[in-house]
């Protein structure tokens, strides 16, 4: 692997987990528990995919092959995507949207703290402005987790069954392969290693608050990193390419 | 999810100094809740650099029947009107 077939793969990476996970929250609109829900998720959903937007932007240029942004989002298959497996789970009940977002927020919200120091320029920039509206994604989502997890009998079971169910996405965040090793040696990448113990000082933190319980000894699922996802993504880009697929370069 | 909240008035100051100016209201459980949707749904596009987020129900209104006696200006009492001073140079929002 040459170092810019790598800084293409890590583009994609970023991109795709922005792309599908801001997907995945406008799938709320017209169906939000209240209206001021509906718009903070669509807010976030905008954020989200603004950032996705950067990230393929980049990949396309750094690629070179004459791919567009809407070409690498709309005319990959599945195995050509390498989002996280925690990105592109259903939405659930809301508690489970919520749980979702609050632990990708964390993480992110520490990744392009990092992210924001690299020596490429490009992701520098775009981790700056993502970092300011994570920071507003984060407070969102811990609030809620925390209202939720302390709140009724029934809205703690139901966000404790979310953790149960996505905490064996989590390790897969912090997985490092070939990409990582290339682009940390020209400090363009982000050491994962060194951002898993403030994920996991904060999400305990608030899950203390939230009065939940972290699953133990779960069996960690991982794929993403290889192209290999859920039953989940296949359904997801059916729906979210259809419209590229049958009009080709359709414009808005 | 039925129980949406109370009510809230949201309040937005365009700059530092300013004065608050009613934009108009949210839902929320909670004020910290509430300062949030009311982030999102009236200070998103530059609008402003700070918040208040009061419960509707805290606001005291007048009722429409007050207009003659409370709001009549007494205009021929011209010393209620601060018109004989002239205001230094410099200073705004007067």
């Amino acid at each position: 692997m040459t170092n810019k077939e790598a800084l293409f793969n890590y583009c994609l990476r970023l991109g795709d987990n922005n792309l599908i996970l801001g997907h995945r929250l406008s799938e709320w609109t017209g169906r939000g528990p209240m209206l001021e829900e509906e718009m903070a998720l669509c807010n976030i959903a905008l954020d989200l995919l603004g950032q996705a937007n950067s990230f393929l932007q980049y990949a396309a240029k750094v690629e070179a092959k004459g791919r567009s942004e809407d070409d690498l989002a709309y005319l990959r298959n599945d195995r050509e995507f390498f989002n996280t497996l925690l990105a592109e789970h259903p939405n659930g009940d809301y508690a489970f949207t919520i749980m979702r977002q609050f632990l990708m927020s964390a993480f992110d919200f520490y990744f392009y703290d990092e992210l924001k120091k690299s020596s490429d320029e490009t992701l520098a920039g775009i981790a700056a402005k993502a970092h300011k509206e994570i920071t507003y994604h984060l407070r969102h989502s811990s609030n809620w987790a925390e209202r939720l997890g302390d709140g009724t009998e029934e809205s703690h079971s139901r966000i404790q069954n979310a953790l149960d169910e996505l905490w064996r996405f989590t390790a897969e965040l912090f997985e490092m392969n070939e990409v990582d090793g290339l682009l940390l040696k020209e400090k363009i990448s982000v050491d994962l290693k060194s951002i898993k113990p403030k994920w996991e000082k904060l999400v305990n933190e608030v899950l203390q608050r939230a009065t939940l319980k972290i699953p133990v000894n779960t069996f960690m699922q991982r794929g993403s990193r290889d192209g290999k996802h859920t039953e989940h993504l296949g359904y997801l880009l059916a729906e979210m390419q259809h419209l590229h697929r049958t009009h080709p370069g359709v414009q808005w | 999810m039925s129980d949406q909240g109370i009510v809230w008035e949201v309040f937005v100051q365009k700059k530092p100094g300013q004065p608050f100016v009613h934009c108009g209201n949210v839902h929320a459980h909670d004020a910290e809740l509430a300062l949030q949707n009311a982030r999102d749904l009236y200070a998103r596009r530059n609008e402003g650099t700070a918040l208040w987020v009061v419960p509707a129900k805290y606001i005291v209104a007048s009722s429409p029947e007050d207009v003659g006696p409370f709001f009549d200006p007494a205009n021929e009492k011209i010393y209620r009107h601060p018109t004989f001073y002239t205001v230094p140079e410099g200073i705004s929002h007067m």
